[in-house]
């Protein structure tokens, strides 16, 4: 192992790399806070980045203080993701201008141009300074303090202009818009694309259609209550119970409430539940895009589905948008009679294997499939790395980084299961990463049954004693993330000390994996791309909050 | 002596009489049209007004746009798969392209972006053509109401037959709602059309001001473009 990165270990080691061009401490309950200079941001984050290994930017957070604006980097290693660090870029509100950090991660593009759409701040010599989210045309950065929201605004519908000139003399190229209204992009998503013959050779994601003020709703809602029902509906194919364990874990860390063993045991069974059903619901979609499988696969994976929600809303009481979690637990307990619960759990358990046999032989052992699928929309780790890739398509690259394990919550680490990864780096190996784990899935949620199949009736306390108003202490700033289906879900919250947060951040997993789209399509054939766009296996409601 | 009985049963016509009795019962053979002369009576001559006819059937084969936007769409696939299959009532078949299509289920949340293509999606689609708005963010924005970026409702840019209220609703909620859709059509209702506040126009055509004067420089005369003003929004 590299000595240079133990050498920085330490917060003071890392101060002392930073030396003269950190300004001053900034501490998150998180991670130690550097605070630079804007015209700092490439130096420091490349000491920090080739010196102290930290290889992954998490989620570029912007924000706006009554004095000025700020810029933070959240930066994480892979090998090791309690290892963490922010970088704190405070700019003026007269000229919020700070240098870009997209030359040293590229992770850092989006981030940047949604803190710009949003925020307001500019990033100079950015390659590529445009809205990300919100209309071309739109007016005013909507998380700035003084825009006014009723002011009037104008969308345009035109048509798109083809970026790359055509070369008659060799060959010509075609405009070819996919979306926002198309089945294979899985909602509303925009891929601009050049084609060359049937190759692709330029492609740019148009998101935003699906933009619809997650961060200011949340911003809205008092801590208790009224910000739980929103997790659900940012990755809303049945993951719910994963996104509000994103939000619980950082309002918890933020205002340090400890959450009863038991309640630990009922979410880590939930929120496995919730995995199956959206890899369920991926693998069903991933195959009806590459080989047009609507009869048969994708009405099984929804057979499955059925079963998973109809467990899921005996637990919660709705079928998708669950609300269940409560800060310091969960709602209620298990339903009565428990012992019919649990019966219908481990019928749905045991029928498994059997379904995962006959996925593997209608899908993963499927000729058409695999000539589809191996080898086509390769991406390699270190490039994933840079993007911030994480979840199953990280892993199918063969990057093994899993939250569960490596920054562990719940009650993961009292259980016994494995992190998959494939080394294939193309589709095929993000399928197969999926059909794994929702075997590994089933694997915890046994335990998990076991578990509370045992407890002792007197000590089954569902929620921790938490006030009616939650108030954390002014000035307090997390950043917590938890293993979504699609992969890493972050949340950073500043607190203000009223009860309402501040500054709410959605660190969205999709919205990193499909800035690593156009590495894996472009000089492919136009039908990998959308093998690869139903590969990454996007939300539009995560990507674009 | 031994052909005799033999030869009776051979001449006799009464099992298979019997079994048509048994089948069709007494008067008229309920088994052909049945669905027909429920709907015009006991006659099997239909006297009907053509229009009647042809609503009649406008409802009873409905091929539904495929058409996600958010949640809603999680939930009305599965009432597309197994299980809620809806395929049952004559509304099953899901185009992909918006010429095909008589029925627009819209499953989510309409973002500023999103407006003026929802829009030209409806204007593709032939006549005669039916909206079902599904969940509450197409009636009023829902729980996103309050945002920057939220249109308030369907109804603001197209005409809506058929509310679903729900976060999101169910699938048997869904199926209700494109049962009462049916119900509706086979009356020959439809939900009247009238202008509505968000409109795809020219650029050229909207009222000076501010706004419009600050965005000349980048917006061609011609394109088309859906003016928001948020402070009329509902």
């Amino acid at each position: 192992m590299s000595t240079g990165i133990e050498r920085h270990e330490t917060e003071e080691a890392l101060a002392e790399l930073i030396g003269d061009r950190l300004l001053e401490r900034d501490d998150h309950l998180n991670a130690p806070g550097f605070v630079i200079r804007p015209d700092d941001v490439q130096s420091v984050l490349a000491d920090l980045r080739e010196e102290a290994g930290f290889d992954m930017l998490s989620c570029v957070t912007g924000q706006a203080y009554d004095d000025r604006y700020e810029t933070i980097y959240h930066l994480k290693r892979y090998a090791d993701p309690t290892r963490e660090a922010s970088v704190v870029v405070p700019t003026a509100t007269d000229e919020p201008v700070s240098e870009t950090a997209e030359p040293i991660y590229r992770a850092a593009d989006w981030g940047e141009r949604e803190c710009y759409d949003l925020v307001g701040i500019e990033y100079e010599g950015h390659p590529d300074h445009r809205r990300i989210l919100l209309p071309e045309t739109w007016q005013g950065h909507p998380l700035s303090p003084d825009y006014d929201q009723d002011k009037p605004q104008i969308v345009t519908l035109s048509e798109h202009a083809n970026p790359i000139q055509p070369d008659h003399r060799e060959s010509d190229t075609m405009f070819l818009n996919i979306g926002p209204h198309h089945p294979a992009t899985h909602g509303v998503l925009h891929v601009k694309t050049v084609l060359d013959g049937e190759t692709v050779v330029d492609l740019d994601p148009d998101i935003g259609y699906l933009h619809r003020c997650e961060e200011q709703m949340c911003q809205q809602g008092t801590y208790r209550h009224q910000i739980m029902p929103y997790p659900d509906r940012w990755d809303y194919v049945s993951s719910g119970l994963l996104n509000e364990w994103a939000y619980a874990r950082a309002a918890e860390d933020l205002a340090d409430i400890e959450v009863p063993e038991y309640a630990q045991v009922i979410r880590t069974m939930g929120a496995e539940l919730c995995r199956i059903a959206s890899h369920m619901l991926a693998l069903g979609t991933f195959a009806l895009d590459v080989y047009g499988e609507f009869t048969a696969l994708f009405q099984y994976t929804f057979r499955d589905r059925e079963i998973v929600q109809d467990i899921l809303e005996d637990l919660t009481g709705q079928r998708l948008m669950f609300n269940y979690f409560r800060l310091g637990g969960v709602a209620w307990d298990l339903p009565e009679p428990r012992e019919e619960f649990f019966e219908n759990v481990r019928d749905f358990l045991d029928e498994l294997p059997a379904k995962v046999v006959e996925y593997n032989d209608m899908v993963t052992s499927n000729e058409i499939f695999q000539v589809r699928c191996v080898d086509t929309g390769v991406l390699e780790p270190e490039v994933a790395k840079s993007y911030g890739v994480t979840g199953p398509v990280a892993r199918g690259s063969g990057v093994d980084y899993d939250l569960r394990r490596d920054d562990p919550y719940g009650y993961y680490e009292n259980l016994e299961w494995n992190v998959v990864t494939e080394d294939g780096m193309d589709n095929y190996s993000r399928v197969l990463v999926r059909m794994q784990e929702v075997e590994e899935s089933a694997k915890i949620i046994e335990q998990c049954v076991d578990l509370l199949e045992e407890w002792p009736e007197d000590d089954r306390e569902i929620q921790a004693n938490v006030p009616r108003t939650l108030k954390p202490d002014a000035g307090a700033e997390t950043y917590r993330s938890v293993e979504a289906a699609k992969g890493e879900l972050g949340i950073y919250i500043r607190s203000d000390g009223t009860d309402t947060p501040a500054r709410f951040k959605i660190r969205s997993p999709c919205f990193h994996n499909l800035s690593a789209l156009a590495e894996m399509a472009e000089g492919e054939y136009i039908p990998d791309l959308v093998a690869s766009l139903g590969s990454l296996d996007i939300v539009l409601g995560e990507v674009d909050r | 002596m031994s052909n005799e009985p033999r030869q009776r049963i051979q001449d006799s016509t009464a099992p298979s009489t019997d079994t048509r009795e048994d089948r069709m019962g007494s008067g008229v053979d309920a088994r052909m049209n049945s669905k027909l002369r429920e709907a015009f009576g006991a006659s099997p001559f239909i006297l009907t007004k053509f229009d009647q006819f042809m609503n009649w059937v406008r409802g009873n084969s409905m091929f539904m746009l495929q058409f996600g936007i958010a949640c809603c769409s999680i939930e009305m696939i599965h009432t597309y798969a197994i299980k809620h299959d809806v395929d049952r009532y004559g509304a099953g078949v899901p185009r992909a392209s918006p010429r095909q299509a008589d029925v627009m289920i819209v499953p989510g949340t309409i973002v500023s972006k999103f407006g003026p293509r929802m829009k030209r999606v409806y204007d593709q689609m032939p006549e005669p053509k039916f909206v079902v708005g599904m969940g509450s963010c197409t009636i009023s924005g829902g729980p996103f109401q309050e945002g920057y970026n939220v249109v308030k409702g369907a109804e603001e840019i197209i005409p809506v037959d058929i509310h679903v209220p729900g976060c999101p609703p169910r699938p048997e909620a869904l199926v209700y709602g494109i049962l009462k859709l049916q119900e509706r059509i086979q009356h020959g209702e439809s939900s009247p059309v009238v202008v509505k506040p968000y409109e795809l126009e020219e650029f050229g055509d909207l009222p000076e001001d501010e706004l419009v004067q600050k965005l000349a420089a980048e917006i061609d005369e011609e394109d088309l473009v859906m003016r928001y003003n948020w402070a009329d929004s509902p």
